[in-house]
């Protein structure tokens, strides 16, 4: 009941964000109500939420995916295409691209998941490849290609659009991430969810107690799969547009960063993990094109001024010192504390004893 | 007719790219159990080492001679690189196969990233002998020389990687070490030094392939490794994780097929129909064409 509350209280004080308006010294850009802030923060969120998708099928169910971006994309590019090029009204768009990302994964995952461990990851990544190839290939220039394709900002209700606007879209995003955290949570304390969790820790054993691992892992993709697509309507919303750099295979990779910089298995470890991660990649570049990186000698300035490197090396270092992540190291922390306690209270009567 | 053998010749060549990198990330894989994300940048590296050193080497005038020695650079590199990787970061995490995966994907995102740092992300133009550019006629094609060039290193090196793994110590060690690990270690041979050994290799291979596809395209850039590791994936999971011979035949299958459905059919359905055939490969047989169980 206490984390319930600590979760409401976290998701109240992001709600009231767009109203703070002072800034956080070099953390952000600007004040917290400005704009730009808000925006980088929606992508955060974003991200978050998208993180922890992953998570279900990665963290909980056990299945390393490298195609989920395909399902990302799905929800970007559909929305988009249905609302700029076919002239779709907006809603009518959502509600298309939602039965999208609810179909597409049946029909994708009934046929990857009949191979698992490492084949499976190359069929998921072979799918998520041809969507990659599909962008690329622009038919009837629908994509728009390399170049990715702006939304028509008429056909989308207004209160998403302009600058001034900016906040709505951090609420949504914020709704999105609360949405995605509710879902998972109640999702993994089901009943299909624990089963999640046996699959994970030893499948033959699940099949061996008579339970068919298949349907769960397909309910796991599916569902997965289907809150990401609407991460990707979310996320065309708050950049305006289509980039083909969400299909690619980097992008579930990075994903895949996320998840484990935060902590596998857990619930707000790839929350807090995608929001890091996003947050890090967005503001390191900024810090790297600073005035003080600038003045350092050749070995220290080009590498301190790529995102990506230091997030790989972040990544390494977490991979190897740190297994479990940022909730790892939390629950590590309380773990200990317990076990302290449980030491002092084993070591009290002896010491009464003595 | 000439366009078909332009495009037999072409796919052959392209085919030969994609076994030399699928070749170490089959070994790898067979003997280690490790899917090695960082193949890419290995090839990544060793072709920008080749150009690094090619653009350096200014006191030697005859091309060819320059481009062979920084070509032997960048392989060099290649294997040094990979094996140091093997050491200080596979190593550690002996068994941890999800972990091992986890750092090989750290690693390919942060030498893109570096790589991008000193030499910046556009291309850069590979000095090449000219002979390299011009074209022999075969059956009325005119093809390239370049191709012939990749098809002989590819062929070389299976032929080389076949005599190791035949006649050599430790040959056998890694053909008994993809065949049951748990029985060569019980038997008290150390097969550690072979994955030192198997990521070297790799690591040449990957590096051979960058180069070469620096002669192919007459460039390199950053995304080089990534995107031609993709299709190297398909290639050893079509082929069969862990077998030399299944990886040639599929590398050649995913290469002539790419080439003709591009030009046969429309450009980009090559890639499409290679993604196809993966996913029906698997569906039918999940081992691939060589038929051990990919799990």
């Amino acid at each position: 009941m206490a984390r319930l509350a600590v979760a409401a209280g976290v998701v109240l004080a992001l709600a009231f964000m767009p109203e703070y308006g002072f800034g956080l010294g070099k953390v952000f850009d600007g004040s917290l109500d400005s704009p730009g802030v808000l925006q980088l923060l929606a992508i955060c969120l974003v991200f978050a939420g998208l993180a922890l998708t992953y998570d279900l099928l990665f963290g909980f169910t056990g299945l390393l995916s490298f195609g989920h971006a395909l399902y990302f994309a799905v929800g970007v590019y559909v929305c988009d295409i249905a609302i700029t090029r076919w002239h779709w009204s907006f809603w009518t768009a959502v509600a298309f691209t939602a039965a999208v990302g609810l179909v597409l994964p049946v029909v994708l995952g009934s046929v990857s998941l009949r191979v698992g461990g490492i084949a499976f990851a190359m069929v998921t990544l072979a799918f998520a490849q041809a969507g990659a190839i599909l962008v690329q290939k622009n038919p009837r220039r629908w994509t728009g290609g390399e170049e990715g394709l702006g939304y028509d900002f008429e056909r989308v209700p207004q209160t998403f659009v302009g600058i001034l606007n900016t906040k709505h879209l951090y609420w949504l995003a914020l709704g999105y991430a609360a949405l995605v955290g509710v879902v998972a949570w109640w999702a993994t304390r089901s009943s299909p969810g624990h089963v999640w969790q046996a699959i994970r820790e030893n499948e033959r054993r699940v099949e061996v107690l008579g339970l068919r691992p298949f349907p769960y892992k397909l309910l796991a993709f599916v569902l997965g799969s289907f809150l990401a697509t609407l991460g990707g309507i979310v996320y065309m919303l708050c950049v305006g547009g289509a980039s083909p750099d969400v299909t690619t295979a980097s992008f579930t990779l990075a994903l895949l960063v996320m998840v484990v910089i935060g902590g596998t298995g857990t619930l707000w470890g790839p929350l807090l993990g995608g929001a890091l991660y996003t947050y890090l990649d967005r503001r390191l570049g900024d810090v790297g094109g600073s005035h003080a990186i600038h003045q350092l000698p050749g070995v220290l300035r080009v590498p301190l001024s790529q995102p990506l490197f230091l997030l790989g090396v972040l990544f390494i270092l977490i991979v190897f010192f740190l297994p479990g992540g940022i909730a790892g190291l939390a629950t590590r922390g309380r773990a200990g504390g317990r076990a302290l306690r449980r030491l002092e209270a084993a070591l009290r009567p002896a010491r009464g004893g003595a | 007719m000439s366009t078909f053998v332009l495009l037999t010749i072409t796919g052959l060549g392209l085919g030969a790219m994609y076994f030399l990198i699928a070749s170490g990330l089959s070994l790898i894989y067979g003997l280690m159990g490790v899917l090695n994300f960082a193949h890419g940048a290995f090839l990544t590296v060793g072709a920008y080492i080749a150009w690094f050193a090619d653009s350096h080497f200014t006191a030697i005038h005859s091309v060819t001679l320059r481009f062979v020695l920084a070509a032997l650079c960048g392989l060099a590199a290649g294997a040094v690189f990979a094996a140091l990787v093997e050491l200080v970061l596979i190593r550690p995490l002996y068994l941890r196969h999800i972990e091992q995966v986890l750092v090989t994907v750290g690693l390919s995102l942060a030498t893109v990233a570096l790589i991008q740092g000193i030499w910046g992300n556009d291309s850069r133009l590979y000095a090449l002998p000219n002979w390299t550019s011009q074209t022999t006629h075969v059956l009325g094609a005119s093809i390239p020389n370049d191709r012939w060039i990749e098809i002989a290193a590819a062929v070389l090196l299976l032929a080389g990687l076949l005599a190791f793994l035949r006649y050599t110590r430790y040959g056998l060690i890694i053909r008994a070490g993809v065949e049951n690990r748990a029985m060569v270690t019980a038997l008290g041979i150390d097969v550690r030094r072979a994955f030192t050994l198997v990521f070297a290799i790799g690591g040449f291979a990957a590096a051979l392939a960058g180069v070469l596809s620096g002669v192919y395209f007459s460039s390199v850039d950053p995304g080089r490794g990534t995107s031609l590791l993709i299709f190297a994936f398909i290639v050893v999971v079509i082929g069969g994780l862990g077998s030399i011979v299944g990886s040639a035949a599929a590398a050649v299958i995913v290469g002539l097929l790419q080439q003709y459905a591009n030009y046969y059919a429309s450009s980009g359905l090559g890639d499409l129909s290679v993604v196809l055939l993966l996913a029906i490969v698997l569906l039918i047989r999940p081992g691939g064409l060589s038929g051990r169980a990919a799990t």
